[in-house]
């Protein structure tokens, strides 16, 4: 014979979801009250995380600025062919006019003796020298805009190769080699920055992982006498996982301020260097999106450390 | 609700501390369980709540065999027990109020229903002017019975006390025991383990003797 008087608690399940998104708004709220309950320790932790996020993040920032500046010297690609010093002027806009008939070619653009003098008059300094001299030393020139197909240093390589050999050109020149140089550095750039950027966000994982291996240890009593009044492992990982997500949320948002702290500061010098060279590039920060990635790829980091402190170590509190 | 059958337990210190143990209590039946320190009674509550697992034999709660649970069923099963500590287990930093609430609050209860049965609780050990109180600042008696109304709170079949009158005086003690058997008269199975033969003596009820890992006296007429 057995009695059944008493059953274990049951709750229907709207009012369990209802509990389990209250629970979940407490944790969310509970475990930011943690942070703030312990301001030092969260601070330097915060601090230290922010650290290691600005790093990549600002490598990031350069690494953008730098491709945008180089942007602008490719569109800017020109062709200088330096005719012989014989070749008159109506030959020379005979060429000209040849020349833009490639289809490789947008524009060309003949600078005559005379013109070629003119402007080293005005530009170089050297104006009143030139006028002791008895004859223009000077090259003309023809400039050719290669289409914009044609502008990338390869392509632009090609069309100098081949337009190199038209009788009247003495000298062909391309001044991209650099622009490559440049260009590679920012590749180099580009993977120094994934590289860094996983190492530190590894070195994140192992901060948030080990500040809630010390959370966890702090509560151990608490963790064993809520197991053993059935309290899942879900319940008890929640609080954790969400004081992981406050350390990365808090920490994206400290490291984005840093940035554009850092961006502020240097963004007028950037500006007057530009200006001396003729340019009005001035240092974007971080956009909108990047601002999101940056808080978002940060919460991840703390639920990933998070999850992986509390999988390891929650197993081992067992109730004596 | 409870049923052994042959348990061995031995530890990994080569320590066996149940052999053969043969068991069995109904529901709403309440018994003792003594012997010394030693003797095998932590470690037979342990594998009720399935704090050990059983080296040999099955250990049966409420027809499922507790000893073969996966990790994962432990905490639907410790639902249906309600224990109850010597140390009380409180926790500090919370009062006594939310302390009774926590078996509810894991078990997803809307506030409405913890408030109502954490009061009917309190007030079923006295204490329901104290709900405000942390634990730090009541009489060993009175967290003694804030533990007993964690344990019942959520109504499971099961009680277990471990030693539960051990620093109490004998008139504490014995309103422990009456609260007890209050529990198991609504059907509720209780299982006390104590060394308190003088609590024991008094009262008459079915008491269960382990000595050396072994139940010598199963408290059941030959």
């Amino acid at each position: 014979m057995s009695r059944t008087g008493a059953t274990a608690s049951q709750a229907g399940f709207f009012s369990r979801l209802g509990m389990a998104m209250k629970l979940h708004r407490q944790n969310f709220s509970g475990s930011l009250r943690g942070l703030f309950g312990q301001p030092t320790s969260s601070l330097m932790t915060i601090t230290v995380l922010a650290i290691s996020l600005a790093l990549p993040a600002t490598f990031h920032v350069l690494l953008k600025n730098g491709k945008a500046v180089s942007q602008g010297w490719n569109q800017g690609v020109e062709i200088a062919l330096f005719l012989r010093p014989e070749i008159s002027d109506s030959r020379a806009e005979a060429l000209t006019r040849t020349l833009q008939l490639r289809s490789e070619v947008a524009a060309t653009r003949l600078v005559s003796k005379e013109d070629a003098l003119q402007e080293f008059k005005s530009r170089s300094g050297f104006g009143d020298a030139m006028d002791f001299l008895d004859e223009n030393p000077l090259p003309a020139m023809i400039l050719v805009t290669p289409t914009r197909a044609h502008s990338s240093p390869d392509s632009a390589r090609a069309l100098i190769a081949t337009l190199a050999k038209e009788r009247e050109v003495d000298v062909a020149q391309l001044d991209l080699e650099w622009v490559r140089r440049f260009q590679a550095l920012l590749q180099l750039g580009d993977k120094l920055a994934l590289a860094l950027g996983l190492i530190l966000a590894g070195g994140v994982v192992l901060i948030i992982g080990n500040t809630i291996r010390l959370a966890i240890l702090n509560r151990r009593p608490e963790i064993e006498i809520v197991k053993l009044v059935g309290a899942t492992d879900a319940f008890i990982r929640r609080p954790f996982l969400y004081t992981g997500f406050w350390y990365g949320a808090l920490a994206g948002l400290v490291c984005w301020l840093l940035v554009t702290l850092l961006v502020f500061w240097l963004g007028g010098p950037v500006s007057r260097l530009a200006g001396l060279y003729q340019s009005s590039f001035r240092l974007d920060g971080l956009a909108m999106v990047e601002s999101l990635w940056l808080v978002g790829a940060a919460i991840l980091l703390g639920l990933l450390g998070a999850w992986i402190s509390v999988s390891r170590h929650l197993k081992a509190i067992q109730p004596q | 609700m409870i049923e052994f059958h042959n348990v061995f337990k031995r530890y990994e210190t080569g320590h066996e501390a149940l052999k053969g143990v043969n068991l069995a209590l109904d529901s709403g039946e309440m018994a003792f369980l003594t012997g010394h320190s030693g003797a095998g009674k932590s470690t037979l509550l342990k594998l009720i709540a399935v704090m050990e697992r059983p080296t040999r034999g099955q250990v049966i709660i409420d027809g499922a065999n507790v000893g073969r649970a996966k990790n994962r069923q432990i905490p639907h099963i410790r639902r249906k027990i309600g224990m109850i500590f010597q140390d009380h287990r409180l926790l500090a930093d919370r009062t006594v109020f939310d302390n009774v609430a926590l078996p509810l609050v894991i078990g997803g209860l809307s506030q409405r229903d913890i408030n109502s049965r954490v009061r009917a609780a309190l007030d079923k050990v006295g204490l329901l002017n104290k709900e405000k109180m942390m634990p730090i600042t009541l009489s060993g008696g009175e967290q003694q019975r804030v533990g007993i109304a964690r344990a019942v709170v959520n109504k499971p079949p099961l009680l277990l006390a471990d030693e539960p009158t051990g620093n109490l005086d004998p008139e504490l003690s014995a309103e422990i025991l009456k609260l007890f058997e209050q529990f198991s008269q609504v059907g509720v199975s209780v299982l006390v383990a104590t060394h308190d033969l003088a609590l024991i003596a008094r009262m008459h009820y079915r008491t269960m003797t382990l000595r050396d890992g072994r139940m010598i006296n199963t408290g059941l007429e030959e």
